[in-house]
């Protein structure tokens, strides 16, 4: 029992406030997060009976093990080749992030969330997905992006909100919106997209189409009302979609116990929904990709939809206007149990021959190139506050179909 | 032409708007098997099937959030809160995402959808079955809202929401369910019957939004009402024998001002009539708009009758409904001014 749990003599209550293991100064602890080995955990038939898999929910899906080999029963569903894509999608966006950082630093543009750490959960997923899907992501979720072949310009125009920002200047960096690579437009209200997932879903099922959704939060969101309805509307409903979980640990300053309470898992939310709910590494590529797959084939066969776990660490800043240091040990990235996704793949594409150090070398040093050309290109369309930017007019252009006589006024006195 | 009550004429809009385009679904919570607490929807399962028109989860974020997703996709949700003082929960969803999705996607995503909700007082619905809440959406850019007062214009009215690309907040006025009411509830129930709105075509037609149409051609006062309170600036009218000109707004946002202003500047006084609560009300939007447009020509300042600054009680039902007593009494002291 822990000190927490130790009961008072009745008469007297007192209210229980979950606090973290460790607080800056403290030594990062982990030990309460049980890894269980590399390939331990069994892999179900899809069409298995959710009530029969209920353990999944307690534990985790890992393929990668310590010495970097893919290992049981869901392992095997990539090749090298499309290994080695996806080392490069992992460094890309990790590239990305931190010229974007250093941009949103140099006063470049107001504003930036990076990825650092979480970078499988998005790009491994991706690649489990067919054109047509439609994933509605939160805003840590650009692997998506980079991952779907978006072009990292229009990522950069629409952070520097230029002339050539496809978003035309409104949204605030990084609310992307890539509607022909499956990725919805990108709300500041959390948890709104993943009822709208299920909605996607149920139309697709009602005109009898092939394509599929996917909906994603993060662990503090799913204490949103929308989670909940998300749920019940995909259980009752069967709709083609999967409902993603990134559990990094942290919303904000706030650890995820907030969200959790002590009550199992976020994989075990989904089981009083009847849904099949798993828990996967969610720095093991290998691992995401595999168990996206399934649950992508769950819902493509119509046999329903899948609740998603990813055990991952929000290594970074919450945002550029954020400071960890302020409620969790620094060196806690560090301590992570489950590593680093990039130099997970990495390791293991080693371990099999098909990569090398100096490969990794010559990779890096040719992402940053890319990256930086892409940011060049970009900054010559302008940045927040220097070069162009989209025009005034565009700014009363779409709040509907058709300009009501209200708008025309004010755009009129605007001068526009 | 048919004689529709406004239950009939809500189904008939739906049903030839789903006969017409199978994008169009329907759902909401008791709409499919047992066809809608007020009826609107039935016989629509039945004939068109689960998949159109089904029952939904009593979570209204839920269903108007799966409605948004349906939108992206490309179907055409018509969906039911069953009560107007029931879409709080699903507000974040309605003002956040629904209203905002063509706008911060640049077009790529659009959220062409109605969300009806049954509106309003007069039926000793108390707090939770009364609630007038056009304001809290006519504030909301991206949204349109429309009220209907008579069966013509509830079934064209909403053929045009239907058919609109963008996201409409439908009100309807349930005390205008089965008849007209001009607030004198001492008297017997009226039926549409033997009223000439009650007239409707069986098949497709459309009432444009946007636009307000004069009810009673006047020369006195301008009174500008919407739903119910159409029927009692009407009775008030005739009681009285003042010589007003009302306008049914019909649609709320996009408003007609034009028709508004030219009126106005005709008669050089204005009503505003609601059952929303005042403050911050709806009418606070169309005194301010007639005053700034029609300045010179007012003779006496803007009158709003509204619902009491409370929440809606139950007992005294007909002390806070504005009916011909009140708005009567208002038209009166207005004319004296």
């Amino acid at each position: 029992m822990t000190d927490d749990m130790k009961f008072g003599l009745p008469g007297k209550l007192s209210l229980h406030v979950p606090e973290p293991e460790v607080r800056p100064g403290g030594k990062p602890d982990f030990s309460n997060v049980t890894i269980p080995k590399a390939g331990s955990v069994r892999r179900p038939e899809v069409d298995v009976d959710p009530e029969t898999i209920r353990d999944l929910a307690f534990s985790i899906i890992r393929v990668l093990n310590r010495e970097g080999e893919a290992v049981g029963p869901w392992a095997g569903t990539l090749t090298n080749e499309e290994l080695m894509e996806g080392l490069r999608h992992m460094m890309l966006l990790r590239t990305f992030d931190s010229r974007m950082l250093m941009a949103q630093r140099q006063g470049k543009t107001s504003f930036y969330m990076q990825h650092l750490g979480e970078e499988a959960v998005s790009c491994a997923f991706r690649k489990a997905l067919q054109p047509g899907d439609m994933n509605f992501p939160t805003y840590r979720q650009a692997g998506l992006l980079i991952a779907g072949g978006y072009p990292m310009v229009e990522m950069m125009n629409q952070i520097y909100s230029n002339d050539a920002d496809p978003l035309k200047g409104r949204q605030l960096p990084i609310m992307y919106s890539a509607k022909d690579y499956g990725f919805f437009t990108i709300s500041g209200n959390l948890a709104t997209q993943y009822v709208q997932a299920v909605g996607w879903a149920m139309a697709s099922a009602i005109k009898n189409d092939t394509k599929i959704a996917a909906g994603w939060i993060g662990d503090g969101s799913t204490a949103e009302s929308d989670f909940h309805s998300a749920l019940v509307f995909a259980s009752t409903y069967r709709a083609p979609v999967i409902l993603n979980v990134v559990n990094n640990q942290w919303a904000i300053s706030t650890f995820q116990g907030v969200a959790r309470g002590g009550s199992g898992t976020f994989a075990a939310r989904g089981l009083g929904y009847g849904l099949p709910s798993l828990r996967v590494d969610g720095n093991d590529y290998l691992a995401v990709h595999a168990v996206a797959k399934w649950a992508a084939e769950r819902a493509r066969r119509n046999i329903g939809p899948t609740l998603i776990e990813y055990v991952t660490y929000r290594v970074g800043a919450h945002s550029t206007s954020d400071d960890p240091s302020a409620y969790r040990p620094k060196e806690e990235s560090e301590a992570w149990p489950l590593g680093d996704p990039v130099i997970r793949l990495k390791n293991h594409l080693i371990r099999v021959g098909a990569w090398s150090e100096e490969r990794h070398k010559q990779m890096e040093a040719e992402i940053r190139d890319t990256v930086v050309a892409a940011q060049k290109e970009a900054e010559r369309h302008g940045t927040l506050h220097s070069g162009g930017r989209p025009s005034m007019r565009d700014m009363f252009e779409g709040v509907y179909a058709e300009m009501p006589p209200h708008l025309k006024r004010q755009r009129q006195q605007a001068g526009v | 032409m048919a004689r529709m009550t406004m239950i009939e004429a809500i189904r008939s809009a739906i049903d030839v708007s789903m006969e017409r385009d199978d994008s169009v679904v329907v759902f909401g919570e008791d709409v499919g098997y047992f066809g809608g607490v007020f009826r609107c929807t039935q016989g629509l399962q039945q004939k068109y099937g689960k998949t159109r028109c089904f029952d939904a989860p009593i979570n209204e974020s839920g269903i108007v959030g799966t409605a948004i997703g349906m939108a992206a996709y490309g179907l055409k949700p018509c969906i039911e809160i069953q009560f107007a003082d029931y879409m709080y929960p699903a507000y974040d969803q309605l003002t956040q995402e629904a209203a905002r999705l063509r706008y911060r996607s640049n077009g790529e995503f659009t959220c062409g959808m109605v969300v009806r909700m049954p509106t309003g007082g007069g039926i000793f619905g108390g707090q939770t079955h009364s609630q007038s809440p056009e304001a809290l959406f006519t504030h909301v850019c991206g949204l349109q809202v429309v009220v209907p007062s008579n069966p013509y214009d509830a079934k064209g009215l909403l053929i045009s929401s239907i058919e609109n690309p963008d996201p409409v907040i439908f009100l309807e006025p349930k005390r205008l369910y089965n008849g007209p009411f001009d607030g004198h509830h001492d008297r017997p129930v009226t039926s549409w019957a033997g009223h000439p709105l009650g007239e409707v075509p069986s098949e497709h037609y459309s009432v444009p939004l946007g636009k307000a149409v004069v009810r009673r051609e006047g020369s006195a006062v301008t009174i500008l009402a919407y739903g119910t309170m159409v029927h009692v600036a009407e009775a008030t009218a005739e009681e009285t024998g003042i010589d007003a000109e009302i306008i049914d707004l019909r649609t709320l946002m996009p408003l007609d001002l034009e028709t508004i202003v030219e009126s106005v500047r005709k008669t050089g006084r204005c009503m505003v009539v609601h059952e929303a609560t005042l403050t911050s009300g709806f009418g606070a939007e169309l005194a301010a708009l007639v005053q700034e447009h029609c300045f010179y020509h007012l003779e006496a300042p803007v009158v709003r009758i509204a619902g009491w600054d409370t929440p809606y009680p139950h007992a005294q039902e007909w002390d806070y409904f504005p009916g011909p007593v009140r708005v009567g009494q208002a038209l009166r002291d207005m004319m004296e001014a």
